[in-house]
């Protein structure tokens, strides 16, 4: 598929410091492509650069083939939604919204008819007069998108649009956001470092770490199948093993061994030989908890471990478990209400059960990215 | 009355007698004396009389109003041109440049008015340096002068009142989201028009700040008009100077100052009505 806007080896640098690190992404046309790294990894300064207000120092930027790199903001048909909104505080919402029709000197009639077709979209008509200061957060963002939408742009890009908001309101405006880019098809670029709103809203995921892409994705690949240790610790939780290869089962299964915890059966979701190190991200929620010993089958691993840890948090229970060296962090969905006696307490033994399929070996670990991960909490 | 209310008003008596002391009776005195007759000598006179008022209808004083508001307003609008771009940049500094800058604007003040004004008379002079290289570069006639004429008046007003613009628009600029900007640009204005579309309109306050402490004590100009201007410039506070000085008629004196009084207040109800906003 033919890239619509392609981020061709750009790095930025500001003094000694590389924000943007060498960074290749192409992204489709109609897509919503989401951003996703924590605070500091160059988003935003990827984002400026797409958008004309910062300049790479090597590379270039391509839109619908064609160079943009040296065009300023005005001579992009980017447009920006920025995190602080940056609404005309001088101006009515009609007029906000009016702001790029009337320099791009469209006819009157078509500005009044491009400004309360936005209107409708973000169902602002009864607010229309009113400046920015009257709004509310919620409001105030959809304004901004519509601003931005007026113009038809051919890409979108949206800075942490919803950082500012509440939970709740946020979540409502994701909703609305999505159903927005079905409605004008507009290839959305979404900057986010809340990996759930990415998950949600995106087609595909670019996860960023210190001006690095570290992976690109659609965000059910992102999540099961990280390539580094960043990935799977950023996005979502994770249990990190390290072990040693002992023996190939059959082209998809191996044994491996784990010091101080024993001998798992993993899949291997990249080429593995007796010998290699690998290490194997698990995620909590593939682990199964359970008080008796599990009948054991070819494929399934199970250790036995003791409860350390246990948080409660209502639709789901959060236990940490040692098994030998390793602390595990497993997770349980409540289906059915359980009576209190049957569920793990502190200090218990119990049985984590996983199958080799659940596991995934990364490409690339980092030991500073366990830092990543949730603890409990320590003085429980 | 509550108690908060009791000390605030405490708090503001002093300063609320010193100016009902020293500005509200001095005002009050000088409106009375417009309503005394002239002595010939010089003095005022007993009972009262409506010549000095009559005579503020003498159609050369609607020449001098003219003027005075005409070189207020174009010393106004020089100011304020001049100081939106330099408050911009200077919002724009880092911290550290911008106090350095900062100061560089208050410098001025440590050199007396008169003097800095008086250094203007010989950087202007016919036979001055300035004259001279203009005259040399045959930019100005060898009769053109550059001292006694409404451009200096003007020139050497700006250059007073510059610093006064300048520090309300700065308080103004800094306090601009300067990410409006780049929406501004993003939404396909090109630089100007989004300075002129946004930030201009976003320092709307700094502006009409400017403008009440340019154009109000331009209206009362003396010493700039005195000493660079000559007779075409006259203002108002020229004529007032010469009704006491030279003419020593005080209550003509004082109908033309109760006069320019009452002229500055109307800028001041502009304050009033932005205010609410
Ligand atoms: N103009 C600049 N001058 C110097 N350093 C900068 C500049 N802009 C960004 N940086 C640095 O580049 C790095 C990346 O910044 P950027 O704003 O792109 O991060 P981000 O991923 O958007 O983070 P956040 O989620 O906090 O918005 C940061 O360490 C920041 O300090
Ligand atoms: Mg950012």
């Amino acid at each position: 598929m033919a890239s619509y806007l392609r981020f061709e080896n750009v790095t930025r640098r500001f003094g000694s410091f590389t924000a943007v690190d060498d960074v290749n992404i192409d992204i489709q046309q109609g897509e919503t492509f989401s951003l996703l790294g924590p605070s500091g990894c160059g988003k935003t300064t990827l984002l400026r650069m797409a958008a004309g207000f910062d300049k790479p120092d090597a590379g270039r930027i391509l839109l619908d083939g064609k160079d943009i790199t040296p065009l300023p903001p005005d001579k992009r048909p980017v447009n920006t939604v920025f995190q602080s909104y940056a609404l005309f505080p001088h101006l009515s919402v009609r007029d906000n919204i009016a702001f790029g029709p009337k320099i791009a000197k469209w006819p009157q009639d078509a500005i009044t008819r491009g400004v309360d077709e936005m209107l409708d979209l973000i169902d602002l008509k009864a607010h229309a007069g009113k400046k920015p200061a009257q709004l509310s957060g919620g409001m105030k963002q959809r304004v901004a998108i519509a601003r931005a939408l007026v113009n038809k742009p051919k890409v979108l890009l949206l800075d942490e649009p919803l950082a500012a908001l509440d939970l709740k309101l946020r979540q409502r405006l994701l909703v609305e956001l999505d159903a927005i880019h079905d409605e004008v098809g507009i290839t959305f670029i979404y900057v986010t470092h809340d990996q759930g709103e990415a998950m949600s809203i995106s087609d595909r995921i670019a996860v960023m770490n210190k001006g690095t892409i570290e992976q690109v994705g659609p965000p059910a690949e992102i999540y099961e199948a990280p390539r580094s240790s960043f990935v799977a610790a950023f996005i979502g939780d994770t249990n990190f093993l390290d072990g040693r290869v002992t023996e190939a089962i059959d082209p998809r299964f191996s044994r491996c061994e784990v010091n101080g915890f024993g001998s798992i059966v993993i899949d291997n979701d990249k080429p593995v030989t007796p010998g290699d190190r690998v290490h194997l991200s698990l995620r909590p929620e593939k682990l199964l908890v359970s008080r008796e010993q599990p009948s054991s089958s070819d494929l399934e691993n199970a250790i036995a471990g003791k409860v350390e840890d246990v948080i409660y948090f209502g639709s789901h229970t959060r236990y940490w478990v040692r098994c030998g060296e390793w602390r595990l962090c497993a997770e349980m969905q409540h289906r059915k209400y359980q009576l209190d006696e049957q569920s793990p307490k502190w200090g218990d033994t119990v049985w984590l059960r996983w199958h080799a399929n659940d596991g995934f070996l990364l490409e690339q670990y980092r030991a500073e990215d366990e830092g990543l991960l949730t603890l409990p909490d320590e003085d429980s | 009355m509550n108690k908060e209310r009791r000390s605030e008003i405490l708090a503001t008596a002093p300063s609320f007698l010193w100016l009902a002391m020293f500005v509200l009776v001095p005002v009050l005195i000088i409106f009375a004396i417009a309503f005394r007759p002239a002595l010939p000598a010089g003095g005022i006179g007993e009972g009262w009389s409506l010549d000095a008022v009559r005579s503020l209808a003498e159609p050369a004083y609607l020449s001098l109003l003219l003027r005075t508001l005409w070189i207020s307003a174009l010393t106004t609008a020089a100011c304020i041109a001049l100081s939106l771009p330099v408050a911009y940049a200077m919002a724009r500094l880092t911290p550290v440049w911008r106090s350095r800058v900062l100061l560089l604007v208050i410098v001025p003040f440590w050199t007396n008015f008169v003097i800095r004004v008086f250094a203007w008379q010989q950087i202007l002079h016919a036979q001055g340096y300035l004259a001279e290289l203009l005259r040399g570069l045959h930019l100005i006639g060898p009769n053109d002068r550059l001292l006694g004429n409404l451009g200096a008046v003007v020139l050497v007003s700006v250059y007073t009142y510059l610093p006064f613009s300048i520090l309300p628009l700065f308080a103004a600029a800094e306090k601009f989201d300067f990410g409006l900007l780049d929406a501004a640009r993003d939404l396909g204005a090109k630089p100007a028009r989004a300075f002129f579309g946004v930030f201009v309109p976003g320092v709307r306050q700094g502006i009409i700040t400017a403008f009440l402490v340019v154009f109000i004590p331009m209206l009362g100009s003396y010493v700039v008009p005195d000493m660079v201007g000559g007779t075409g410039t006259q203002m108002i506070g020229n004529k007032i100077a010469q009704r006491n000085f030279s003419d020593r008629n005080l209550p003509e004196a004082a109908a033309l100052s109760g006069a320019l009084a009452l002229l500055v207040l109307a800028p001041m109800f502009l304050r009033r009505k932005e205010k609410p906003q």
